[in-house]
């Protein structure tokens, strides 16, 4: 078992995986996408509590959000994994993740805007979930930033996984620092809609669900495609990719 | 038709957010396809000089 | 066993590197007066009102501390780095968690302490009432070494490379958002004459764990970028 899983460590290995999945994760993401679509708009209420039709954008907000944290964490876990066995491909995996989770950071915050300015009159609000997210996308502009800056593709590597982990560390400190400035009272700061949304009629959870699927099979695809191109960068002198390029022109 | 756009008014919100959602996550496969073909191009021109300029 | 003991091993650091300091004493003056000039530069941007200067004060001084503090971790390794001597360090069998830790302390007593000491002629420029005043220098002389101690690992990353300022900053502000929130936050609490022991025991908590976690993850940088 052992064995078997350090053998896809290996670029030469891993990559005609990752090369195949590609369009199989993308078609099921626009299929999901679609679907998820269908629901948002057209099984959904058009008035949810106190919130007209503009709730609706909850359905790519929402799932936004959720990806943006997961993509972190999980960067955060290919770090660790880089650094303790010191394989190359976890780095690259973690590298490969960062651009889409500030995507996703990205647009939970340009979709929290607007949902703020329907339904708190503002575009910006300091709300703490959307400062939260602002601070996420610091962390991974953070690290991208210095993995570039750095030239050694190692020393850039362990670097910014050594980043990604005091970041993820940190993460859950600074969530409760802007949730809870004021650690007196007992109810921290919750301007935020989600938590009254949370008892909520089916066809809303269903819709956010199917979308949040969506997201993931996007996800897989696009972090892929980076991966690919990763792969074959960095280890261009060696001779799977000789080989490969051999074959395919 | 006109209905459904408009959003009960909120149509403006509604598609700038789901617009750019589209844009951004079609803009990010296209770009790495593009980057994945070009690299490819460039693998293949050097290992072609490499190999002494063999078709 | 003739190997130094920690405590030896932390005076001989921190003489060194106070000695170092001292003989450039233009380096701690600038922190400092980066610090006073920033704060002092607020009220002709955001007017002179003294009642909204008293509110926004706790914040202000606490970001221009932050600043400060950043601005100064390029001198934390980089001189060393410059002229082998950190390579030396990380060879020697000491513990290299033991030796940064020496560093960090002296460099905070050179470019935090002097921000807590002046910190109660700032607050006077905002005319923040006593309480407020000494509530302001405590938290400065929490959250000023946790600072010094979280940016030590973004120093050590950054080590060597172009444009290290502002990539330091880039890296570690949002790290740095915790004891701002707290830091700000149990002045503007004192001010309001609500308790301020919970917000202490939070930043007291960060100083803990800061003190622990932070030289050995500073340790794992300098490798990495010396390596």
């Amino acid at each position: 078992m052992a064995i078997n899983w350090f053998k896809y460590s290996s670029p030469a290995s891993f990559y005609p995986i990752v090369d195949k999945s590609i369009p199989w994760f993308m078609g099921a993401a626009i299929v999901l996408a679609i679907a998820g679509l269908y629901l948002s708009f057209f099984t959904t209420p058009d008035v949810l509590q106190d919130q007209k039709q503009y709730y609706r954008i909850i359905f790519i907000h929402v799932p936004a959000a959720w990806m943006s944290m997961w993509l972190y964490i999980i960067m955060a876990i290919w770090a660790v994994i880089g650094l303790v066995f010191n394989t190359r491909l976890s780095f690259m995996m973690a590298t490969a993740l960062a651009p889409t989770g500030a995507l996703f950071t990205f647009l939970a915050l340009w979709t929290g805007s607007f949902w703020g300015k329907t339904s708190w009159g503002t575009w910006w609000d300091w709300d703490p979930r959307l400062t939260f997210e602002l601070i996420l996308l610091f962390l991974f502009i953070g690290y991208m930033a210095l993995h570039t800056a750095i030239d050694d593709p190692r020393r850039a590597d362990r670097a910014a996984a050594l980043l990604a982990l005091v970041g993820v560390f940190c993460v859950p400190i600074i969530y409760y620092s802007v949730q809870c400035p004021d650690p007196n009272s007992l109810n921290c700061r919750a301007l935020h809609q989600t938590s009254s949304l949370r008892s909520i009629e089916s066809s809303i959870l269903t819709s956010m669900m199917v979308m949040t699927l969506a997201y993931w099979m996007y996800s897989f695809a696009a972090v892929f495609m980076r991966l690919r191109s990763i792969m074959l960068e960095r280890e261009k002198g060696s001779d799977w990719v000789k080989e490969m390029i051999g074959r395919i022109s | 038709m006109a209905e459904f756009f408009s959003m009960g008014g909120y149509g403006f919100y509604i598609w700038c957010s789901f617009a750019m959602a589209l844009l951004l996550l079609v803009i990010e496969p296209v770009w790495l396809m593009r980057q994945h073909k070009v690299l490819l191009r460039q693998l293949a021109r050097m290992s072609g000089i490499n190999d002494g300029g063999e078709s | 066993m003739n190997s130094p003991g920690i405590l030896a091993i932390l005076r001989c650091m921190l003489t060194r590197d106070l000695i170092l300091a001292i003989r450039r004493l233009s380096d701690v003056l600038t922190t400092l007066f980066f610090f006073v000039i920033v704060v002092s530069l607020f009220p002709l941007g955001v007017g002179t009102d003294m009642e909204m200067l008293r509110a926004i004060a706790p914040g202000i001084v606490w970001v221009a501390a932050l600043l400060a503090s950043m601005l100064a971790l390029g001198r934390l390794f980089s001189e060393d780095f410059a002229d082998g001597t950190l390579e030396q360090l990380i060879l020697t069998p000491q513990p290299l968690s033991v030796l940064v830790f020496s560093k960090i302390i002296a460099h905070w007593l050179v470019t935090g302490l002097p921000l807590v000491l002046i910190a109660p002629l700032i607050g006077l420029q905002y005319d923040l009432p006593a309480g407020a005043l000494w509530t302001l220098v405590l938290s400065l002389l929490v959250g000023t070494p946790v600072l010094s101690l979280i940016g030590a690992i973004g120093a050590a990353l950054t080590l060597g490379l172009r444009g290290g300022g502002v990539l330091i900053s880039l890296l570690i502000l949002p790290l740095y958002v915790p004891v701002l929130v707290y830091g700000a936050g149990v002045v503007d609490a004192g001010i309001s004459g609500l308790n301020t022991q919970s917000h202490f025991l939070l930043l007291s908590a960060f100083l803990v764990i800061a003190l622990v976690l932070s030289p050995p993850a500073t340790a794992a940088a300098l490798r990495i970028s010396i390596e």
